[in-house]
């Protein structure tokens, strides 16, 4: 929000186009925050009420497409020198058409919340591709789509309002663990590196219009610590705030994230920032992932996510669990109250989510842990 | 008002709430108390500097205080390799950190290195208001929790009335401007000396209390800490009232509302404990009670000084038992004494051999299991329970056998085959798997070392075996164990396989042997492990949750693997060459050999080695951590490690006076210069005939600015510079002899002298290694003649010049070792000879190179690349695949096969 006096009179040096820009900016800006506290209240209010379900799987989607180098490129990138193809991201400017199609699709099935196309829309991640000059575009056009396909739906069934969580995945460093196991004091990422990479992506999901910010799939917490530094930071700067979303991910039967927390040390890891949610995603399926949900909502003051991946990979690396199979084993989730917010990762389809949301209207969300305090 | 709970964590978390008992802070890693951490530091020696961490989270700490002020260092950079290096080590990250430092920029540096939620130690208002909240908000961005000392812009709090003021301020500030929870603010209102003989003194410990006490009736949900041992500063060396004092104000202090301390728990008497009449003294002390309180305290102080030890008499009272009792007694404490007269009351009693082993044996048994399980019992404890086992069930056996002619049809139990893979002789963590295994009533079949493939497969189906356990110790038998893997699969065998070994890891075995048989394989870390693993596999119901949860994890690391291997950077060789070693060769001093040639030793005094030992790696291999001599006063496993060592040097002083083993050495040092990553020897200092040339790796992985690509052949002047230069061989065995001693413990049952003299052996090979390094460096090279080391300095390896081994990192091609026996004649000299994999045996026998430039440093080759490989095969006139072959560890790349 612009806090600096416009000067007026005949003193004023600057043109009055200048002034009417400043001030439709003030007005808009305004305007959006007003905007998003009213989601943000109402995404409190929605999950008071009921289940929320969050979309399946992206990657999955697009796969469908069988998108040649060409769509990756587009026009934006047809000079890139190297090969773009499997850089999913890039499609929110390359394909803006075919990411809106797949949002439509999640929304059609009952997807309450879905996620914007940005997992790995950070310049750290995006350096792969030499990328990581577009990061703000990107996550901006990411969450103007998903913005464009959830206020359709909303519009449409007003009783039923639909939320775009910006999504922010772990990078592909690690800000605790050493990528050189004989030189474990060795960091590939520094924790200020990260805060500034996310800062900058969560810059272009606000400014798109994303209602939360979803940092998801946080195998080492310090990468998520890092994340959420940069976003307060941004919030400041701002002076505007969304509700964080964040989803942990438990990499074996060992029941801890890849950097070595259990669940519990996770949560209080993160309990300094403003959470809407705490959950875990990804590397498991719904049955094996159910005791750290459970635990999760036992110690949790906040509401609780959980999208699971379709079952455990097969020998081929496949995720090959069926809708049916799969809400069958999330029904235990519901009979127990773990969850306010479901969904489904790597693997999970528009029918894995319209199986969930039919499943989830039948039953009443967790209430909220009055006796745990943050 | 009680406190919040104050949630903290490392890996784990830690609550802190009302009903906790006092929480301890670990104040061992910290430069400004520990003058031995600041020394480790200061010599960036962070592998010991790491185990006085875990030496504290042993000994209880629930937080780890870490601080790195000192004017001579780079606290900020200590403070993130340190927090960093706690980072990849599970067993201390797993408690909260303590970033403690007086310096701003140090704290967030240790911030930004922790995954956990911390404490920062410490904010205060000395630079004003301003200051404390611009910190403070950042803290709680980084989402810590904050002790806030009683120190403003006017000074420390020394009185009651400052003390209250201060804390409430900054207790408003942090709740009030920043947001804090009222249970993430720790308050320090100042532990101060008393009994200082300075009247403003007098009332600093009684203040303290108060101080507590009003900040838990006025500032609800604030914790209260304090750095105990200050109180006592006036004491200092006299350990027994300073421990009284502790105590005695910890009780104090904790009833008025402390609850977290920085303390060394080793500096605590028990508050019961402490002799009435010094009690009283130091009370009167701390809570002001009288005026000549600090004269009375003084007048006794000097009668508690150490007032030596007492020692209780073993009782033999546990014989007055029952047999079932004594039995278990006898199991746990590892007691051989009346074993057989035990066993056979028991035989009688039971009226069936069988009975005996399944009953009270076995209850005996699994109380050890669940002990050593529960970390309350160390390994050695167990193979001398097995010891006790072993010779009952001995006693038992013919017994046994008739019963079994009567009644064929008795249950066999779980059958585990162990070997070790051929080429390989090392069999100590093999053998201790072993023991442990049998302890949980599992029959084991051992085959030996240097065990071929079809044997270990032919006698697994033969004997029925449930489940196959390999073993190796050197990086050939990685490959060998891929093979055995292979064939299981080609004899489609289900037979679960284990792995096992120094060299062996969950990564390899995910990487390279789980994907060639399809059956489970399971890599098991240490013998602590093998019980459960091997339950896990032979569970009638539920083992394939297990077996799945193995592979997919194997799975996972595979493409963990994949995805990073495909990522790392290694440099062209050519770039990596350039950056060899920087070496002035023209202004290099080499010294001139006092003699050049090969010497053997027949027979080195085993007296003399003793002083050599390193016994660390002694302990280590009984599975107690720590370091000698510190060990033996270690909190958990120092009584085990006393025991320990006292059995060992009994064993080695009868190897001594008896001459049981026999140590030999042959030594050579020859003219030597180096020609790209070759090192030429010539048969003299003529320099016409090369002897022998041996070939080096060098590293390829991106460097540092300033940090060499090093390679050992940058540490032996080049040809081109027309220096003389030199380099030295060895090859030493303390393991002569040992068959004997071997055959007699195994006819005796008696697993734990058979380790025992396996590892003795081990130590006296590597202590005559370091012994004749040190005769050649002194004497017969004479290049460091007036060095005065102590053992300790020895082991630091502090001396000039390294003794680098083939199939170690800075070497790791095992091959070379033919060529360093060719040149010594090593089979002929010493006995010791080569296996297929390049193995030494007698396995108690060290061999490698002397390097004397005052340059030369260890380091390891890491991964290299194949452009490296090419070369280097086309140098040893070998081909491509025979190299990838045997660095099979070291490739930065996928072969193909």
């Amino acid at each position: 929000m612009a806090t600096t006096p416009i000067p007026v009179g005949r003193r004023c040096q600057i043109p009055l186009s200048t002034i009417l820009r400043k001030i439709s900016e003030l007005f808009l800006s305004l305007f959006v925050n007003r905007l998003i506290n009213f989601y943000r209240v109402d995404i409190r209010k929605e999950l008071e009420k009921r289940i929320l379900v969050l979309d399946g799987a992206m990657g999955t989607m697009i796969q469908r497409y069988g998108l040649t180098e060409d769509d990756f490129r587009g026009e934006v990138f047809k000079n890139s020198k190297i090969d773009l193809k499997g850089n999913n991201d890039l499609l929110c400017l390359t394909r803006p058409d075919i990411i809106q199609e797949i949002h439509e699709h999640y929304l059609e099935v009952g997807a309450d919340i879905i996620e914007t196309n940005t997992f790995s829309g950070t310049t750290i991640a995006q350096t792969d591709y030499h990328t990581q000059d577009c990061v703000y575009e990107l996550n901006k056009a990411a969450a103007e789509i998903a913005r464009k396909a959830a206020d359709k739906y909303t519009a449409q069934n007003p009783d039923k309002p639909r939320f775009v969580a910006g999504a922010m995945g772990p990078t592909n460093k690690t800000a605790s663990l050493s990528p050189d196991v004989s030189d474990p004091g060795y960091r590939a990422v520094t924790f200020d590196e990260l805060a500034s990479a996310f800062k900058e992506q969560a810059r272009g999901l606000m400014d798109g219009g994303a209602d939360v910010l979803l940092c998801e799939t946080i195998i080492d917490t310090l990468n998520a610590k890092a994340a959420i530094y940069g976003i307060l930071e941004l919030f400041e700067e701002k002076e505007t705030e969304l509700p964080i979303m964040i989803s942990g991910t438990i990499t074996d039967a060992s029941g801890r994230t890849l950097s070595g927390q259990t669940v519990e040390a996770f949560l209080i890891s993160l309990s300094h920032a403003p959470l809407l949610s705490i959950g875990l995603n990804c590397a498991l399926g719904a049955k094996q992932l159910r005791p750290y949900v459970k635990s999760l909502s036992e110690h949790s003051p906040y509401f609780i996510s959980a999208y699971p991946n379709a079952g455990l990979p097969n020998e081929f690396g496949e995720y090959d669990q069926g809708p049916e199979a799969m809400a069958n084993e999330i029904r235990s989730y519901l009979d127990d109250k773990l969850v306010n917010i479901l969904g489904g990762c790597c693997g999970t389809t528009p029918d894995h989510i319209k199986e969930m949301a039919e499943l989830a209207q039948n039953y009443s969300p967790r209430t909220l842990n009055e006796e745990v305090a943050a | 008002m009680k406190p919040l709970p104050l949630k903290l964590s490392g890996l784990e978390p830690l609550i802190i709430t009302p009903d906790s008992n006092f929480v301890n802070v670990g104040e061992r890693t910290n430069v400004t108390g520990s003058k031995r951490f600041l020394n480790l530091i200061k010599s960036q020696d962070y592998q010991t500097a790491l185990e006085v961490a875990l030496d504290q989270v042993r000994g209880g700490a629930q937080i780890l205080d870490v601080n790195m002020d000192e004017g001579m260092l780079d606290s900020a950079k200590e403070m993130t390799t340190f927090l960093n290096l706690i980072a990849s080590e599970p067993d201390i990250a797993r408690i909260p950190i303590m970033v403690d430092s007086s310096k701003w920029e140090v704290i967030v540096a240790g911030l930004k290195t922790i995954q956990g939620k911390g404490v920062v130690n410490s904010i205060s208002l000395k630079d004003g208001e301003e200051e404390f909240l611009r910190r403070a908000k950042i803290v709680k961005r980084f989402g810590a929790a904050v002790i806030s000392m009683a120190f403003d812009e006017d000074g420390q709090a020394d009185n009651l009335e400052r003390r209250k003021e201060i804390c409430e301020r900054s207790y408003k500030l942090l709740t009030e401007k920043v947001g804090f929870d009222p249970s993430d603010i720790i308050l320090d209102p100042n532990i101060f000396p008393v009994a200082t003989g300075m009247d403003e003194h007098r009332r600093n410990a009684l203040d303290y209390f108060l101080a507590a006490k009003w900040i838990r009736e006025h500032l609800p949900g604030a914790h209260i800490i304090g750095g105990v041992s200050n109180v006592s500063f006036s004491f200092r060396g006299n350990n027994p009232v300073r421990e009284a004092m502790h105590s005695a104000f910890l009780y104090h202090a904790i009833q008025h509302g402390m609850d977290m301390g920085i303390v060394n728990p080793t500096q605590l008497e028990v508050y019961d404990e402490i002799p009435k009449e010094l009690l009283e003294r130091v009370e009167d002390v701390l809570l002001d009670r009288r005026e000549d309180a600090t004269e009375r305290l003084l007048e006794i102080a000097d009668n508690y000084r150490d007032s030596g030890e007492k020692k209780e008499k073993e009782t033999e009272a546990w014989r007055s038992g029952t047999v079932e009792e004594r039995l278990s007694h006898a199991l746990i404490k590892g007691i051989t004494d009346h074993i057989e007269a035990d066993t056979e009351e028991a035989r009688l009693k039971y009226q069936s051999p069988l009975t005996v082993i399944e009953g009270p044996l076995m209850d005996g048994m699994n109380i050890v299991g669940d002990l050593f399980g529960a970390g309350k019992m160390f390994l050695p404890q167990v193979v001398k329970s097995a010891r006790v086992m072993k010779q009952s069930v001995a006693y038992l056996t013919p017994f046994l056998e008739e019963e079994k002619k009567k009644n064929p049809s008795t249950k066999e139990r779980a059958k585990v085959l162990l070997a070790t893979v051929k080429g390989d002789v090392h069999d100590i963590g093999k053998n201790i798997v072993g023991v442990v295994l049998a302890c949980n009533n599992f029959d084991i079949v051992d085959l030996g070392v240097m065990v071929p493939v079809d044997r270990i497969l032919d006698e697994a189906v033969n004997q029925k075996v449930d489940i196959i356990g390999l073993s190796g110790l050197i990086t050939p038998s990685l490959d060998e164990m891929v093979g055995v893997a292979r064939e299981m699969q080609k004899r489609q065998m289900k037979t679960p396989l284990l792995i096992g070994g120094a060299t062996t890891s969950r990564i390899h075995t995910a990487v390279k042997i789980d994907p060639n048989y399809e059956s489970s394989v399971v890599h098991v870390l240490d013998a602590s492990k093998s019980v459960t693993i091997c339950s896990e596999l032979l569970k009638e119901s539920g083992k394939d949750a297990f077996v799945n949860s193995v592979k997919g994890e194997y799975k996972t690391l595979r493409e963990d693997h994949e995805r990073r291997t495909g990522s790392k950077k290694l440099l062209p060789i050519d770039k990596a060459n350039a950056n060899q070693t920087r070496i002035d060769w023209d202004k290099a001093n080499i010294h001139k050999p006092n003699f050049t040639g090969t010497k053997v030793f027949e027979d080195v005094d085993l007296k003399e080695l003793k002083d050599f030992i390193d016994w660390s790696p002694f302990f280590k291999t009984w599975m107690l951590t720590g370091k000698y001599p510190a060990i033996l006063e270690d909190e958990i496993v120092g009584e085990q490690a006393r025991e320990l060592f006292s059995d060992a040097t009994e064993m080695l002083n009868e190897i001594i006076a008896g001459k049981l083993l026999k140590a030999k050495s042959v030594i050579g040092i020859y003219p030597a210069n180096s020609y790209g990553n070759d090192v030429i020897i010539f048969q003299d200092d003529s320099r016409t005939d090369q002897k022998a040339k041996f070939h080096f790796l060098r590293q390829q992985s991106e460097k540092r600015s300033n940090q060499p690509n090093s390679s050992l052949s940058d540490y032996i002047a080049p040809w081109d510079t027309a220096r003389k230069d030199y380099m030295g061989f060895f090859a030493v065995t303390s393991g002569l002899g040992i068959e004997t001693l071997l055959k007699e413990y195994e006819a005796k049952h008696d697993d734990y002298k058979s380790i025992m003299v396996k590892a003795l052996a081990d130590r006296l090979a590597e202590a005559h290694a370091e012994y004749m390094h040190h005769k050649v460096r002194t004497k017969l090279w004479g290049y460091s003649k007036d060095e005065n080391f102590d053992n300790e300095d020895l082991i630091a390896e502090k001396y000039t010049g390294i003794r680098p081994a083939p199939g170690y990192p800075a070497c790791p091609d095992h091959t070379e070792k033919r060529t360093l026996f060719d040149l010594l004649e090593v089979e002929k000299n010493t006995g010791i000879s080569l296996t297929d994999s390049y193995a030494m045996y007698p396995a108690s026998s060290v061999s490698g190179f002397y390097f004397s430039n005052p340059q030369s440093r260890y380091f390891g080759v890491g991964k290299i690349d194949k452009d490296q490989v090419i070369k280097y095969a086309d140098r040893k006139g070998t081909t491509v695949e025979e190299i990838e072959k045997w660095l099979a560890p070291n490739l930065g790349y996928q072969p193909k096969n």
